[in-house]
Order: structure tokens, then C-alpha cells, then sequence
């Protein structure tokens, strides 16, 4: 289908010009995409997915960008062991107001988190996903893993279960994990080259001793890529994440991705490397850079073929709760969740469920309906607009409140979201809001125009300055109906000879802390 | 001798309490702690001591030279 997308020769050569052709080329989402079907597992309804896989992600907001406007999930933190160790991973560093994989401020027994999910389920009725992600291993805590999922259907069965894994252990569980009904299952995937895993991986554990160099690497890409094989051949959806590392791995990820796809992974997710150097990882003492937002894109860009592309993650901890964008875990420490009255109302959740699917049905049409004005715009500019919202697929988030600005991508063939930008300034301290200010335009530096529900004269301004337009007269309108009728009123500018289309710069990816709570 | 965790730098993952063949290891305290009186550093059982193969620190699972090295039975 897009067969301008799929890069034949060693993979190598994801330069920026060759990334940007194949977008001009590319229309939306990987197998869904149809004309003006702009973002994954869209139109509120399957698009081309099969039936069975839609039930299976409609509303996991991890597995369909749609869904996480909408959706929330939880991790549970009850497997705390590891069995490989990773260069940009630190263990010891703990943080309540730090915000990665690997992170989590106190640990759960299974009956624990069993009593946390319940808890959260009745107070967020979206929660409709709870995943297991660590803050080690789930696999190298098998007995904790699996007791909890046994503990969470039996009380809460209409919840998704899934876990996230390194896949070392995971040829041994596969059985176990069909039998427990877990139906998403991620593998963090780096590469599929054992000299390349081995600046990665430092060392595995398996089978009673530790492997280094190639040969731990070795070992554990023929086991995340057995396990992978064998999970998608029982019918468990499977994502991949994998986190881009210049210099290491980014143009290897291009490898990766055709290697997943042929094995039948659902969606590939590529991370930017988180790598302060305060974290204390190998990475981050070591200097080893992240990527940038226009980076990063680029390459989501070029292995966007028949597979879809998870740009929404916001590689969150592994006690995470609430929407993708936000944190709700300090709600939910032990001590809190011992003391609330947990009524799971299995009935009340699916009522409160059934209003979000209105108003989904509701964006979508509203979408659809400013895209038929589009229809016969024939211009090649493709641009990116950052949104500020709470969720809902709305424009509803203040200017000066937002933590993170989503960004969406807009051409004739409509909105498509390519990515998030966090902005939030904690644990940085001291800074005023001149230079809060300057840190938001850093990160949205790429986008033409911002949209929000509400902004001060002075930012204002000063974005203007920076070629970035403040955009408040949709508020609390929908997202991608609001954007595309903007890119209208845009084309018509440039054509009227108004307005010259100039392209933007790169974009920084912010490192760091995600605020716990407003 | 038996292995000792240095408390300072354990991070209670507890992937050492799972390994130890001689269910030495347990939780007290916040960390890991090795029963010396059960530990064998492993001998007879794998060629490397478990905990010290899989911990995630460096130099976290060390000897203890409190103890007299460990005679395997026989």
C-alpha cells in the first residue's frame, strides 16, 4: 500500500529529505489508511481493523491513539525484580515528581494492587486498562505478575489486562500468559543486532548466569523475537517499544521495525531516550544525547508503512494512573486506598463508558463534516499545530496550565497526531515565567500556530515573535474539526497572497520530571 | 565465608531473594538481607554466587569476611 514507506537496502539511510518525501507521500495510518482517515484506529470505529481486534483496542489508550484522548490506565508496581540491565536505566534513583518506566515510589503486594485497581476503577470510570510494567520485570516476577491478574479478574472483570516486558523470560510464559487472558502484551525491542545490543545491554541473566557483550545480546534478541512469534501466533495483540538512541540504534530501528512487522507485532512505539544526567543512568552520565522532536518524527515517519506507529506514549511510570497525560498516582498511595470505600459498580462503569463512545461518535462526525470542506484543496503544504487540552478530544487547557501541548500534523488529507510535547517545569525550580515561557516555545518551536482554550496578551506576544500563532477562538471545540477548519482559513491566506508559507525549525524533547498533580 | 548485602546500595529489588538456592535471603528492614548460616556462596550449586550475578549493583552482594569460608559437606 505505501510502498514508498518501506526503505528497501540496509536501512540505513533515514536522512531527513528522504523522511519528509515519504510523508508528502504518506496518508494517514498504516493499514487504515484511507482518505481522510488521519489518526490510528479512528473514525470512532474500526476503520480497516478486523472486529476482534477493534474490541481488543477501542479502549486501551496505550494501543489506540483515538482511544487515549479518552481512556485511562494504571500500572501496578508489584515486579520490582530484573533480569537484564539496561544503559538507560537506573534502579537506584527514585523520585516522586519523576515521571519514566522503571520509576515508582513504593511497591505493592499482589493483594495490594489488587485493592488499588478496585479503588481507581471506581473513581476513574475510564480506567479501563491495568498493565503490569515493572518497576523491574513483570517475567522476572512471575508468581507476583500473575497472582495479581488472577486477583483483578476475579473482582473486576471487564478490566483489559497487559504487561509490558523485555522479553527474555517471555518464551517460557507464553502459555500462561494466554491463560490468563492477557491480551496485550508490549516488548521493549532496541534491535534485532547483537553488536548493536551489546552498547545497550551490559549484561543478561538467564538460566542461573549472567551473560555480557554479544553474546548476552544474542541471547536476548532470539528471545524477545521467538516470544513475540509465539505470542501473535495464539492471537495476543503485540506492541514493540523501542527506544531511540542516536548514534546507537536510530537508524537500526528501521531494522527492527521490519523485523517486528514480519513477526506480527500490532504497533510499534519508538521512544525518545530519556538521559539527564541526574538519573544517574550509563546514558546519562556517558552523555548520551536524546533525540529531537523533528529527529524522532522522522524516523515514526519512515517506518510508518503497513504497520501503525504509537506516537502518543508519554513513557510513563510503572505506577502510573489516569490519562496518558496525566498522573493520578499520589491520589492513590496505599495508605489513601486502605482508607477509601471501593463499591465496584461493574453497571455504572459501562453507563459512564457508553457517554464517552457518544462523544467520541460526536468528534468524529465533527471531523468528518469540517473535512469535507477540505476536499479539493489542492495545496502541498503540510504543517504542525500544537493543542492544549485536558482530554476528551477537546481544546479545553489554558495556555499558561498546560504540561504538554499535543502536536498534530495538518495537509489536505486532514489532522493526523504525530506527538506530544511536555512542558511542565517541575523540579527545575526558580525559573520565572520568562523563562517558562521561552521553554514552551523551545518545544513547539516546530509548530505553526497553538491552539488553546485560553492565553494571556503578554505570551501571546511573545509567540507571535517566535512565528507561532496564538489560536483561542475554538475553545472547547473539538480538536481536529478546530484544526482543519484553521488549515482552511491558512490555505486561503497563502493563496489570496496574504500569508507566505514559511517552514519552522526543529523542536527540543523535554527531559525529566512529569508533574504528580496540578 | 558467606555473601553479605551492602545495605547502602541495595535498591530491594529482590531479584537476589528468588536465586539464592539456599533461601537465604529476605526482606528486613527495607533491604535484603543473606542468613549467613545458610549461605554456601553458592558452592555446589552454580559456579557463581546467584545474588552477585544478578543484582543490579555493582559490588552490592560482596563476601563477608565475618565468617569463615563456607566447606562444602563431605
Amino acid at each position: 500500500m505505501h510502498a514508498s514507506t518501506s526503505q528497501g537496502g540496509s536501512g540505513t539511510l533515514v536522512t531527513i529529505d528522504a523522511v519528509m518525501q515519504q510523508v508528502a507521500e504518506h496518508k494517514g495510518c498504516g493499514t487504515q489508511g484511507g482518505s481522510g482517515k488521519a489518526s490510528c484506529g479512528s473514525a470512532a470505529g474500526q476503520g480497516d481493523l478486523p472486529p476482534e481486534i477493534w474490541e481488543k483496542v477501542k479502549n486501551h489508550p496505550c494501543y489506540s491513539e483515538e482511544a487515549h484522548h479518552h481512556y485511562a490506565r494504571m500500572h501496578v508496581a508489584v515486579a520490582p525484580a530484573c533480569n537484564i540491565q539496561c544503559n538507560y536505566c537506573n534502579r537506584k534513583y527514585d523520585c516522586a515528581n519523576e515521571s519514566r518506566p522503571g520509576v515508582v515510589s513504593e511497591r505493592l503486594t499482589p493483594e495490594q494492587a489488587a485493592r488499588k485497581v478496585l479503588a481507581v476503577a471506581s473513581t476513574i470510570p475510564q480506567m479501563t486498562v491495568l498493565g503490569i510494567a515493572g518497576p523491574g520485570d513483570p517475567l522476572a516476577n512471575p508468581a507476583k505478575t500473575f497472582k495479581t491478574f488472577e486477583l483483578i479478574a476475579q473482582t473486576a472483570p471487564d478490566i483489559k489486562l497487559c504487561l509490558s516486558t523485555n522479553g527474555l523470560a517471555l518464551p517460557d510464559h507464553v502459555d500462561t500468559i494466554a491463560r490468563y487472558n492477557i491480551d496485550h502484551v508490549t516488548i521493549t525491542i532496541n534491535m534485532v543486532d547483537p553488536e548493536v545490543g551489546a552498547k545497550i545491554y551490559p549484561w543478561v541473566f538467564w538460566n542461573h548466569q549472567r551473560y555480557t557483550g554479544v553474546e548476552a545480546a544474542r541471547l536476548l534478541t532470539e528471545h524477545q523475537l521467538r516470544g513475540l512469534e509465539m505470542l501473535t501466533e495464539r492471537g495476543i495483540l503485540c506492541k514493540v517499544n523501542s527506544v531511540m538512541i542516536p548514534g546507537v540504534n536510530d537508524h537500526h530501528l528501521v531494522e527492527v521495525n521490519r523485523a517486528v512487522k514480519s513477526r506480527g507485532a500490532f504497533l510499534h512505539n519508538i521512544m525518545p531516550l530519556i538521559s539527564a544526567p541526574e538519573h544517574g543512568t550509563v546514558f546519562g552520565l556517558t552523555g548520551q544525547r536524546g533525540p529531537t522532536a523533528h529527529e524522532l518524527k522522522a524516523l515514526q515517519d519512515a517506518c510508518e508503512g503497513e504497520m501503525n506507529m504509537m506516537r502518543h506514549c508519554r513513557q510513563c511510570r510503572a505506577d502510573a494512573v489516569g490519562l496518558l497525560g496525566e498522573d493520578r498516582s499520589a491520589e492513590f498511595t496505599t495508605e489513601k486506598i486502605m482508607e477509601m470505600e471501593v463499591d465496584y459498580d461493574l453497571e455504572g462503569r459501562k453507563a459512564y463508558q457508553a457517554r464517552v463512545e457518544e462523544e467520541r461518535v460526536a468528534k468524529v462526525a465533527a471531523k468528518q463534516e469540517e473535512l469535507a470542506g477540505l476536499a479539493g484543496a489542492d495545496s502541498d503544504i503540510r504543517l504542525l499545530v500544537a493543542v492544549a487540552t485536558k482530554g476528551s478530544g477537546l481544546i479545553n487547557e489554558h495556555f499558561g496550565h498546560a504540561k504538554e501541548f499535543q502536536v498534530y500534523e495538518l495537509s489536505t488529507a486532514g489532522a493526523k497526531f504525530v506527538g506530544h510535547r511536555r512542558v511542565d517545569l517541575y523540579c527545575q525550580g526558580g525559573f520565572g515565567d520568562e523563562d517558562s515561557l521561552q521553554t514552551v516555545i523551545r518545544a513547539i518551536n516546530d509548530c505553526h500556530a497553538v491552539f488553546v482554550a485560553k492565553i494571556g496578551g503578554c505570551p501571546k506576544a511573545d509567540l507571535v515573535q517566535a512565528g507561532i500563532e496564538p489560536v483561542d477562538q475554538y475553545a472547547h471545540e473539538f480538536i481536529e474539526k478546530s484544526a482543519i477548519a484553521w488549515f482552511k482559513g491558512y490555505l486561503e491566506k497563502v493563496a489570496a497572497g496574504e500569508l507566505v508559507h514559511t517552514l519552522r525549525g526543529d523542536a527540543a524533547i523535554r527531559q525529566g520530571a512529569l508533574i504528580v498533580a496540578a | 565465608m558467606a555473601y553479605k548485602i551492602v545495605a547502602s546500595q541495595c535498591t530491594s529489588c529482590s531479584a537476589c531473594e528468588a536465586e539464592c538456592p539456599n533461601v537465604a535471603i529476605s526482606e528486613k528492614g527495607g533491604t535484603f538481607v543473606i542468613n549467613p548460616k545458610k549461605c554456601t556462596e553458592c558452592i555446589g550449586y552454580f559456579d557463581v554466587p546467584q545474588c552477585v550475578a544478578v543484582c543490579p549493583v555493582d559490588n552490592t552482594c560482596v563476601i563477608d569476611t565475618a565468617y569463615p569460608r563456607y566447606q562444602a559437606a563431605g
